[in-house]
């Protein structure tokens, strides 16, 4: 761990989750704290997605206690201090008529708050992001007409502008090409060190990941693995039985793998929020 | 040939509601296209045939109905009727376009037991499918400037919201976006839009007005924000257009203004066939 005496921004405490009798998460317990950069993995069908949406409390756990910046997600009400990138966040309509800039001032819109309009100094805070992630020469391009990796860094814009201390981001790589998917973990590992942004990266894909993380967990209805990146590396072929049932090189860079889970994918925000 | 309109009152007030509603209707198209709504416009202006029938129908039993503009119980009628959809929509979970098609078939076969009990089609019902521009009064036409206001103050209060809701719905909520009371409040509007809007188009058009400008405006804009702008460029000049081509030809301007509109997307799709093809290409 990178700072054993720093604050836990996420504290996740027996927490279970099912979908009808089907049991999706069983006691997971977790810590993150600030200043690290997590990455969770598990593959399809783990409950990563459920997770994330219990995390966000857009869905009510069935036991346990998730605690986001020490209050209990039920209550936490200052969302704006987290940044999420969902994995369906470049599933978008791409003829949606929307500029980069436009879609990036979404990120401070719940911020603003009700009743109040974009003033200059949110202008250029939203010019910043979209500096931060590298797209200033496509602000005023229509979000459509750009490449999955542009598009993927206009989402991490967009969640960066209202300057949040914690940046959760579900499959972020999906979809993008290798070369960009290096320079996208670069870019991340550049936010987490001069930022001291807390991150969390859930993904399928540990081999690109585990050069980044400072920590690693692994998920699979259980949560199998949660500490050093370093005890990872020592046990991990143990680990990815464990998880996989069978020994699997997830080490290599493979696009094979990246196939969607929406099998737990709820398309109805019927939830808790809305 | 313009200075007719202003030589008579009725027909001064119908083309200032038609500079209102080229304004209203294709402002409040833009969120319903972009929200996959276009077919609720077609179900909600329905409902509120059902709701000018029972005006019609009341009318002729209770004095006070039979000087009441009935487009205000068409208002009332779309407005639960909007409500019903969203209550459908729920109870089908998995198959939400059905909702649409209940409340569309109810409203039509309700309309016509009211139409047939009030003694059948009359003129009156004709202008009211297919538009007049003789049907506004000036105590209409004042309701219809402060409604106007009403529902451009309250785009442009919550804009924001509703542009973070229509592009990308689960990140707003998890913003803390007021899904559920902004939804409502839009589906509202747009029952009072449709109300206002069908004393000119009608009702069989209403919808056309709210989703064809939009439909043009789609091919022609960059961002969000100039959608708009096109939009209403394009449904003021159609309606502005039909009215007078519909006064001068002696038609009903619902077709005159939907024929406009048609021939404007028609000459916006060819100027911009070949971005079409660009983008085939990649």
């Amino acid at each position: 761990m990178k700072n054993s005496a720093a604050p836990y921004v996420l504290e996740v405490k027996n927490v279970s989750f099912s979908y009808g009798k089907q049991m999706v998460l069983e006691d997971i317990n977790m810590q993150v704290r600030e200043g690290s950069f997590l990455g969770l993995v598990g593959p399809n069908g783990s409950g990563k997605s459920t997770f994330m949406k219990l995390l966000l409390g857009l869905l009510k756990a069935d036991k346990g206690n998730i605690e986001l910046f020490g209050s209990p997600v039920q209550s936490f009400r200052d969302w704006s201090r987290i940044g999420f990138v969902s994995q369906k966040a470049n599933s978008f309509n791409s003829g949606f008529p929307a500029t980069v800039f436009e879609v990036v001032a979404m990120g401070l819109y719940g911020k603003i708050g009700l009743f109040r309009f974009l003033k200059k100094e949110h202008k250029k805070k939203i010019k910043e992001a979209i500096a931060q992630v590298g797209m200033e020469q496509y602000m005023h391009k229509n979000i459509g007409r750009l490449s999955g990796g542009q598009q993927q860094r206009v989402f991490i814009a967009r969640a960066l502008v209202s300057e949040p201390e914690l940046l959760i981001l579900d499959e972020p790589t999906v979809g993008v090409d290798a070369d960009s998917v290096r320079n996208f973990y670069d870019m991340l590992k550049e936010l987490n060190d001069k930022k001291n942004i807390t991150l969390i990266l859930v993904t399928h894909d540990i081999g690109a990941m585990s050069e980044y993380v400072t920590d690693v967990a692994c998920l699979n209805k259980c949560l199998h693995f949660h500490g050093d990146k370093n005890d990872f590396e020592v046990n991990r072929e143990e680990m990815m039985t464990a998880m996989y049932g069978h020994k699997v090189n997830v080490i290599e860079h493979n696009h094979s793998h990246d196939h969607h889970d929406h099998s737990h994918d709820h398309d109805d925000l019927d939830g808790v929020r809305s | 040939m313009i200075e007719v309109f202003f030589q008579y009152d009725f027909l001064r007030y119908s083309l200032f509601t038609g500079v209102l509603i080229g304004i209203l209707a294709p402002l409040t198209g833009v969120f319903i296209v972009v929200r996959r709504l276009s077919l609720l416009a077609d179900a909600l202006s329905h409902i509120t045939l059902t709701g000018i029938a029972f005006s019609l129908l009341l009318g002729r039993y209770i004095n006070f109905f039979a000087v009441l503009n009935p487009v205000y119980m068409g208002m009332i009628f779309a407005a639960t009727g909007s409500l019903l959809i969203e209550r459908l929509r729920h109870t089908y979970r998995f198959y939400r376009e059905l909702a649409i098609p209940i409340i569309l078939s109810s409203g039509i076969g309700i309309g016509v037991v009211f139409i047939s009990l009030a003694d059948g089609f009359t003129t009156d019902l004709f202008s009211y499918l297919f538009g007049s521009i003789a049907a506004i009064s000036s105590t209409d036409f004042t309701v219809v400037l402060v409604l106007t206001t009403v529902v451009v103050a309250i785009f442009g209060l919550f804009y924001k919201e509703l542009f973070f809701l229509s592009f990308d719905e689960e990140q707003a909520v998890i913003s803390g976006i007021p899904r559920r009371s902004l939804h409502f409040l839009f589906i509202l509007i747009t029952a009072v839009v449709i109300g206002i809007s069908m004393q000119i188009v009608g009702i069989l058009l209403v919808s056309a007005l709210m989703t064809l400008p939009v439909a043009a405006a789609m091919r022609l804009a960059a961002s969000f924000k100039q959608m708009f702008f096109y939009s209403v460029v394009i449904g003021e000049v159609s309606v502005l257009a039909g009215i007078f081509a519909a006064f001068h030809l002696d038609v009903a301007p619902g077709g005159m203004i939907v024929v406009v509109n048609v021939l404007i997307l028609l000459i916006v799709l060819a100027a911009t066939s070949e971005k079409i093809l660009n983008r085939k290409g990649g």
